[in-house]
């Protein structure tokens, strides 16, 4: 539930004076979901301190402290249960740091106990966003309002998962599938503090239960198509992608099939969302850990990128761009031949971009000694797919520093091979002509088609 | 056509030329020659369309989503191209590999055209290609494929023998028991559909459990598309079926613990009820209506309040007043209080609709105090949407009642901080005047006309003007003599040239005043440069218009009008092939 907000007091507007009428600054929202939880006072019978009982009383007095610990109080009303909520905040604070330093207390009886106070505690429907169109660029995330209790529960379960004495053999009972699919949900939370909580629990269990390995990947996926092909919105995109990079870095090699396919139809359409900008170092990161372990997938991504190339955001264009310069520098030359009649095609396009920063970004990659070695061997294949376009914004381009980069890039060319670039040269003019030519053909032999249609059209009017 | 073909017409185009045009470098040609596809296969004749083009199509479809979207587009209605019904099915391999694309647009566009083209398949060829087809997609490795085949179900199912009918039972059900949700989904969202087409046996025995299961769903997306599956499934069965097969299902959807499956039901709320029948309604949507405004969630309580109307006025006749007083009436009083701006403001937009429900002694003594309430809302929105609806009320009470509560509500509204505020409530002024009298208005109201054309943005001012008009049509040319023209003359002679322009807009607008007043003197010209224009009283009271050079520079001074937002911008220019742009300086 939304917060109430503050109502501006009516400014009187008279004649034609001006007076902002823009808010104050809203105070940061807060927003939390527990269905069904308002209207009982809640009672809890104050425990003794674990640390004040036997030790053959901690087992039972820890089970009785968790299970206290999974009732849930309401934050949105911030008055009601205040000493129990500050009960259950110290009662989980006992917890987090009995099970960092105790020893003996993970007894089988006791792993349902803590799977059910942190599922209790963390696993909700996520509210509804504050702004229906929640931007995550432009808005302040609204934040969980029950984070002091949360924070501590996410912390004791973190604990218990590193703990020395953590066992997933039996753990994994509790910490099953269907765990896992709330727990990704909850990637989807707004608040940047649960998503970082997460993000490191998620990271431990993929760690030690390799038999829910390959559904973590699965459901994964799946958040990520329905990100991609259905809702465009997801808040967690960007911390599960930090998880998958240090998958990727241990996948084994030869890659399995199931990988391949995720990095070709799951992390190449990423790219095509238009939030990439809160994701794409993490995206780029993963893509080329990929490349990294199996160079032969550079085709494919090059070819997946430049299918998705932006044609309207320039910011998402200088994005791509340092994304490929990424994947250049640990470009094998081998693959490079492959790709570099459309690639440089692309960075041509680039290159002429109206956009300085596009433009610019784009020469910037003459400045790269590996991107040049490559650039210096192929000279002979890309040096006529770039002249054209360098000529023209020698001439034409309206910003002057990129006019400044052009020139030391031609004379890059020139130095490089110098016979070729005089050839160009000589022959640009007669290239542009035949061109045009080609053009003008094209068009007659649409209005041809067109004549055409017209009189089938008539016939085909006059049979029936 | 087949004649047609023959003649040496196409020897003059070879198929090179053309696919070499669908396979140029430019994205832009391809998609205008797949665009232009229809001619292409005209030049080629029926025979090598088959033949030549189509195969072609289906083996290059890698290309940009954009020329594939177009390509999924035209061969919808490419039946006649391929030499009609008879050889229809020739079409299906293409679009059956834009139905696997991963793209959402084009593989809904896919499956709109072969939803088309299956219509213009014989029974035969339906069973021979297209169920072929359909169960190819249903059993595809990638799950877009498989949410695909969902949408094909219900076009072919009642068009073929019982085996086969059998076969596309069990393909449909393990779609809705597929691993991936985005097949479920798809899967839930057709069900509905799919219901409808079935053999009721069959719907009962074999729909109504994918139904329950959907409803069940892990994924809270499922589950709520379940519920819109719910309204036609209901309609399709007997009221005892509804009671025992639709309504445990819909009970658990209404205590859902995601707010969205609730939102959904809220949503649906009136199409569930007309579905669902009278005795049905009167014992569980009742209660469960009642929950729903209580619901913990803001965007589920304003969607069920803004139901709140319809919900009443489709209760069975006999009995709805008392259901109203006894269960409705209490919850939607404590809606008016609701902390929530949204869950008023759509409150507010219905409740009036309650009172010719109640009669006049109810709404008197159970709404009025609620219209107060909502009348002196701090939310603007609240207070505009109860004005707006003024008409209803006044049918059953007559508006007298609300006057002395409205006129404060406008007037603060009038002077609101928000300049849309004081544009909405300047559209809703010749209504009020209409309602409350000549005499009302010319008390209480006028005064707030008048001072609106001096406001200080555009829009108020050019509303205010377009509301004189309106006023001087409701009350007449004597009233508009007597009480608009001495005050828009007044601002003639101020010494902000805004003023005079306003009163420049009035004359422009109100043909009224205008022949009275100029009778061709004045000719309103619409220049880039606007000169300051003064009134003058000749000695005799007539109007003089001068013309005031000399004070351009000293008494201009900058008016606000609304930036126009980016996104409009490049929305408005989107779909453009030239875009060029020029600063304006000072609205000149």
């Amino acid at each position: 539930m939304s917060s109430p907000t503050a109502s501006t007091p009516v400014e009187k507007v008279d004649g034609f004076s001006r007076k902002s009428v823009r808010k104050t600054k809203q105070k940061r929202a807060q927003s939390s979901s527990q269905y069904k939880i308002q209207g009982k006072a809640v009672d809890l019978n104050p425990l003794p301190l674990l640390k004040d009982v036997s030790s053959t009383e901690k087992a039972a007095l820890f089970q009785r402290k968790l299970q206290q610990c999974c009732v849930v109080f309401d934050f949105m009303d911030s008055l009601g249960d205040l000493k129990m909520k500050e009960y259950k905040r110290s009662t989980l604070n006992e917890l987090v740091d009995f099970v960092a330093v105790g020893r003996g207390i993970l007894t089988e009886p006791n792993y349902p106990e803590v799977v059910k106070m942190v599922s209790f505690n963390i696993f909700r429907t996520l509210p509804p966003s504050e702004s229906s169109e929640f931007d995550p660029e432009e808005d302040e995330p609204s934040l969980e309002a029950s984070w002091p209790h949360l924070q501590l529960v996410y912390e004791f379960f973190i604990r218990f998962l590193e703990s020395q004495e953590f066992q997933p053999s039996i753990a994994k009972k509790y910490v099953d599938q269907k765990f896992i699919l709330q727990l990704l949900e909850l990637f989807n939370s707004e608040d940047p503090r649960e998503r970082d909580y997460l993000k490191t629990v998620l990271h431990r269990i993929y760690g030690k239960f390799l038999g829910l390995r390959a559904f973590i990947r699965k459901q994964i996926n799946n958040i990520f198509l329905q990100f991609v092909y259905e809702t465009e919105h997801f808040n967690g995109v960007a911390e599960l992608l930090e998880i998958l990079g240090s998958i990727i870095n241990g996948f084994a090699l030869p890659l399995k099939a199931e990988h391949k396919q995720f990095l070709v139809k799951v992390l190449i359409p990423l790219h095509t969302v238009r939030t990439l900008s809160l994701f794409h170092a993490q995206l780029a990161y993963c893509i080329v850990q990929f490349l990294e372990k199996d160079p032969a997938l550079t085709e494919s991504v090059i070819r997946g990128l430049l299918k998705f190339w932006p044609k309207t955001c320039s910011q998402k264009e200088v994005m791509f761009l340092g994304e490929l310069e990424e994947i250049l520098d640990v470009i094998e030359p081998t693959q490079f031949v492959k790709i570099q009649d459309p690639l440089f095609k692309q960075i041509s396009r680039c290159v002429s971009s109206p956009h300085f920063q596009v433009a610019e970004r784009a020469l910037y990659y003459w400045n790269n000694e590996y991107i040049m070695s490559l650039i210096e061997e192929n000279s002979a294949v890309i040096l006529p797919i770039m002249f054209p376009s360098l000529y023209r914004i020698s001439k034409e381009h309206w910003n002057p520093a990129i006019v400044a980069l052009v020139y030391n890039v031609l004379k890059a060319f020139m130095e490089m091979n110098s016979p070729l670039f005089d050839e160009l040269t000589a022959t640009y003019k007669s290239d542009r002509q035949k061109e045009k030519k080609k053009e003008k053909e094209r068009e007659e032999l649409w209005k041809k088609l067109r004549a055409l249609e017209i009189k089938k059209g008539v016939r085909k009017g006059m049979q029936s | 056509m087949a004649a047609s073909s023959a003649v040496g017409d196409d020897s003059l185009y070879p198929i090179a030329v053309l696919i070499d045009e669908l396979r140029n470098e430019d994205v832009q040609l391809r998609l205008n020659s797949i665009k232009k596809l229809s001619t292409i296969a005209l030049a080629l004749g029926v025979e090598r369309t088959r033949t030549e083009l189509l195969p072609f199509l289906t083996d290059t479809i890698y290309d940009e989503d954009e020329v594939l979207l177009a390509l999924a587009e035209q061969l919808g209605s490419f039946t006649a191209l391929v030499g009609g019904p008879a050889f229809v099915n020739c079409l299906l391999p293409p679009l059956e590999s834009l139905a696997t694309v991963e793209e959402t647009v084009v593989r809904d566009k896919a499956v709109e055209s072969l939803r088309v083209i299956s219509k213009e398949h014989s029974s035969p060829d339906l069973e021979r290609h297209f169920v072929p087809l359909v169960k190819r997609l249903a059993s595809g490795d990638w799950f877009t494929s498989r949410t695909s085949a969902c949408g094909l179900f219900s076009v072919c199912y009642q068009r073929v023998p019982n085996s086969v009918k059998a076969e596309l039972r069990l393909n449909f059900k393990n779609l809705c028991m597929d691993d991936t949700p985005m097949v479920r989904r798809a899967a839930a969202a057709k069900l509905g559909e799919f219901a409808k087409v079935l053999e009721l046996e069959h719907l009962k025995s074999e729909i109504i459990p994918m139904f329950t299961m959907l409803a069940s769903d892990e994924q809270d997306s499922v589950r709520l598309l379940a519920v819109e599956a719910c309204v036609s499934i209901a309609e399709l069965l007997k009221r005892e079926e509804v009671e025992k097969l639709v309504m445990p299902t819909l009970r658990q959807a209404v205590e859902d613990k995601s707010w969205r499956v609730r939102y959904m039901v809220a949503d649906k709320f009136i199409e569930l009820q007309k579905a669902i029948g009278p005795e049905i309604t009167k014992k569980d949507l009742v209660p469960a209506f009642q929950n729903l405004m209580k619901d913990c969630e803001a965007e589920v309580r304003a969607s069920t309040a803004s139901k709140v109307r319809d919900f009443c006025e489709n209760l069975p006749t006999d009995g709805r007043q008392q259901i109203i007083m006894t269960h409705i009436l209490p919850s939607v009083k404590e809606l008016v209080s609701d902390a929530n701006e949204h869950v008023k403001s759509a409150l507010a937009s219905v409740i009036m609709g309650l009172s010719p429900m109640l009669g006049k002694e109810n709404t008197v003594e159970h709404l009025l105090p609620l219209f107060l309430t909502q009348l002196k809302d701090e939310c603007p929105e609240v207070r505009l949407n109860i004005i707006s609806n003024l008409d209803c009320v006044n049918e059953v009470i007559g508006i007298r009642q609300l006057s002395q509560s409205l006129l404060p509500a406008i007037v603060e509204l009038a002077e609101d901080a928000k300049w849309r505020v004081r544009l909405a409530i300047i559209e809703y002024m010749p209504l009020l005047a209409g309602q409350l009298g000549v005499e009302f208005f010319n008390e209480k109201l006028n005064s707030i006309c008048m001072a609106w054309l001096v406001d200080h943005v555009f829009a108020v001012r050019e509303a205010a003007t377009n509301n004189l008009k309106k006023l001087t049509q409701k009350f007449g040319k004597i009233w508009a003599q007597n009480t608009i023209i001495p005050k828009v003359l007044a601002m003639s002679s101020n010494p902000n040239y805004l003023h005079r322009m306003t009163t420049l807009f009035c004359v422009n607008v109100n043909k009224e005043i205008e022949s009275m007043l100029t009778n061709g003197i004045i000719d309103v010209r619409c220049s880039q440069c606007c000169s300051p224009i003064v009134m003058v009283p000749k000695p005799e009271g007539t109007q003089r218009l001068c013309v005031d050079y000399r004070k351009v520079n000293a008494v201009t001074r900058t008016d606000s009008y609304p930036i126009p937002r980016l996104e409009d911008c490049i929305e408005k220019v989107g779909q453009s092939a030239l875009i060029s742009n020029f600063q304006t300086w000072k609205e000149h």
